[in-house]
């Protein structure tokens, strides 16, 4: 028999420290398919972000920083303005992205830096236990509004993509999901996609990955993955958000 | 038998999206705990599992290698 | 040849002939003739220049160039530089280098745009959290603000910290003739930390996060160690007619300048004043402080703020001798009239009290 599914090269051997059933492992993987299977590790240089993604530098075997708290695409501009030539982006989570780090976030998009941003949203802040973040949803219950979300008191959910979409300087903005199979599928195809969009360098480009936080939302793994489909993309509808031509 | 899999079970940590997923309910979780406390998921060899890979692309742990093809 | 530049407009100057091809900067006055210089200058040797949203962004893009293997520096003034100790706390703990450079203004909070020393705790003692330092040299003219930039981008790689270039309002933005003809790239040091692509060899990380507290401790022992040697080898000032001294003025930058011209007035009425003027504030020219108290009883500090280089000449004079005091903070830059009249109060009083 013949193997057909094995660790992507450009994933190191360490175990995840996420917890069961986290779409973080998922998104990590995916990237480093992505980078094996484009021939990219030679080139990347990945950013890491404070919060659960902060430790994606222990799991991809690709040049990686780890940068202040949302402050990645800063940070990533700056490197990709010296080496032009390298594939770089910035792995971010939603607060770091689009709470501390929206300034960053939206002048780096402005600027049309050919950089590409992994957005993991899972609607919590995760590695500090589960508050309010800019895209927890109406009603969604976390530690800092244990009545659930309310607008009038804690504002509304961030829709990253369209925000980034008015922007001149952005070519390639998509939301996915990784709950099931085929949302999968498509989340490592608009990978592929918006590294293409770097390369090309056509301009900023950012894929928002909705992704199942079990821990944080008090529910089972399996359970999380329905919310998704259920209540989160309801607030976030998925799909390609702008694309212009490569 | 058109295919199987091998878990790294110290890797897996019970998630059980491959149960939800596997086409031919070919996985199931064990009674055994790995090093991390998990209760892990064993492949069910008497299924019929055909390589599909579903459970590798769910697994976030990347724990599944996936084999195809002809009779073993 | 000599050039009629403001200080802001050598240093960017300066740091191009070191080396320098990158600058990230925020509009901030006094120090805006340097970011509209780099606009310009950056672009003809083929580098970096990105006017920023903010100065936060701009220190994470000095960081992002520096990982990358440039040589990178950003400025600003005393709120902006506030806003840029996150970036240079990571700098500190990643052993990344760099250059800030602070045109100092009066403070705190908004302050106001006149020249001020205020920021010299804030620069000498890190100034953002953790067990950090950063290099601090202190320019008293335009043409010590040149001939200081290559030595910056230098000690930035060779100790791999980022390094503060601290002036102030009246040297940023007056003009004087200055020389470029001696100001090269420095050495090239060794960056086998950078980050370029994992081709062909093991992938790097460079990070600060350290989850286990023992590599954390010996982290912030390795960085104390590091700083240890910066203070053991790059300890830098100049002294003034203080052989014969009996009172030595403590004083850096700007207020060294008024120092002189009122220490001239002094000497021309054959009163004793020396002065030591440190060059780099961090690591402080403690021993030549102690030294000099060995002779001389009495310690003139004169700073543009409330008392701030005074806590460094205390602790280097570790009790001993007289320590006296003029500080002018807010914006007031003294005048060396000013300055004489005070001095000469204070060489007199302190003449009588030895003599009773």
């Amino acid at each position: 028999m013949k193997k057909v599914y094995s660790r992507p090269r450009s994933l190191k051997e360490t175990h995840f420290h996420y917890c069961p059933g986290c779409g973080h492992a998922i998104v990590n993987r995916l990237l480093a398919e992505v980078v094996d299977e484009m021939d990219l590790r030679d080139t990347a240089i990945c950013v890491a972000p404070a919060g659960c993604g902060m430790l994606v530098y222990n799991y991809f075997d690709i040049d990686t920083l780890e940068s202040a708290h949302g402050r990645g695409a800063a940070v990533a501009t700056g490197i990709k303005r010296v080496r032009p030539e390298n594939l770089v982006f910035s792995y971010q989570g939603d607060g770091d992205l689009a709470a501390i780090g929206t300034a960053e976030s939206f002048h780096a998009a402005n600027r049309g830096e050919l950089i590409t941003v992994i957005f993991v949203n899972n609607g919590v802040y995760g590695m500090t236990g589960g508050q309010m973040a800019p895209t927890t949803v109406i009603d969604q219950v976390t530690t800092t509004t244990p009545g659930g979300r309310a607008s009038d008191q804690a504002g509304h959910p961030v829709r990253m993509c369209e925000v980034l979409a008015v922007l001149d300087g952005t070519s390639y903005l998509e939301r996915v999901a990784v709950n099931k199979p085929a949302a999968i599928v498509a989340a490592k195809k608009a990978i592929i996609k918006a590294f293409q969009h770097q390369l090309n360098r056509t301009g900023f480009s950012m894929v928002e990955v909705l992704s199942p936080c079990p821990t944080n939302w008090k529910m089972g793994p399996i359970e999380a993955c329905k919310w998704i489909d259920d209540v989160m993309t309801k607030h976030f509808p998925l799909g390609v958000v702008k694309e212009v031509k490569c | 038998m058109k295919g199987y899999i091998e878990i790294d079970q110290e890797r897996c940590k019970g998630c059980s999206f491959c149960i939800e997923y596997c086409p031919k309910n070919a996985i199931a979780l064990s009674n055994k705990l790995n090093l991390k406390g998990y209760f892990v998921v064993d492949f069910q060899a008497d299924k019929d599992c055909n390589g599909c890979a579903v459970c590798a692309l769910m697994c976030p742990e990347v724990a599944i290698e996936v084999y195809r093809g002809g009779s073993n | 040849m000599k050039r009629l530049m403001s200080g802001n407009a050598a240093a960017g100057e300066a740091a191009v002939l070191a080396g320098c091809t990158c600058y990230f900067g925020y509009p901030i006055t006094p120090q805006n003739e340097l970011t509209e210089y780099m606009a310009k200058r950056i672009p003809e040797i083929g580098g970096v220049f990105i006017q920023s949203e903010s100065e936060i962004a701009a220190i994470n893009m000095v960081l992002g160039a520096s990982v990358a293997g440039a040589r990178a520096m950003t400025s600003s003034s005393g709120p902006g530089i506030s806003l840029k100790q996150e970036g240079i706390s990571y700098l500190a703990a990643d052993e990344l280098p760099a250059v800030i450079l602070n045109m100092v203004r009066g403070g705190p909070g908004m302050g106001n745009i006149s020249p001020a020393q205020s920021d010299y705790l804030q620069a000498t003692r890190g100034g953002g959290h953790g067990d950090y330092r950063t290099i601090v040299l202190a320019p008293s003219s335009v043409q010590e603000i040149a001939d200081l930039m290559p030595l910056a981008f230098d000690l930035a790689e060779k100790y791999r910290n980022p390094v503060v270039v601290l002036g102030d309002g009246m040297l940023g933005q007056m003009m004087e003739p200055v020389s470029f003809d001696h100001i090269t790239r420095g050495e090239t040091y060794p960056k086998d930390y950078i980050l370029t692509g994992a081709k062909g060899r093991a992938s790097r990380m460079v990070r600060s996060l350290l989850f286990d507290v023992k590599e954390e401790e010996e982290h912030n022992w390795k960085l104390s160690r590091k700083y240890q040697r910066i203070e053991q080898n790059e300890v830098r000032y100049e002294t003034y007619l203080i052989e014969d001294a009996k009172m030595v003025v403590v004083a850096y930058g700007t207020s060294a300048r008024i120092a002189k011209g009122a220490i001239a007035r002094l000497r021309q009425e054959n009163l004793k004043v020396g002065m030591i003027r440190p060059v780099t504030l961090w690591p402080f020219p403690a021993k030549i402080i102690q030294e000099a108290a060995k002779q001389i009883p009495d310690f003139f500090v004169f700073e543009m703020s409330a008392g701030q280089l005074i806590e460094d000449v205390r602790l280097a004079l570790e009790g001993k001798g007289h320590v006296h005091f003029y500080g002018r903070p807010g914006g007031i830059i003294p005048t060396p009239v000013e300055l004489y009249r005070i001095i000469s109060r204070h060489y007199y009083q302190a003449e009588r009290s030895r003599k009773s």
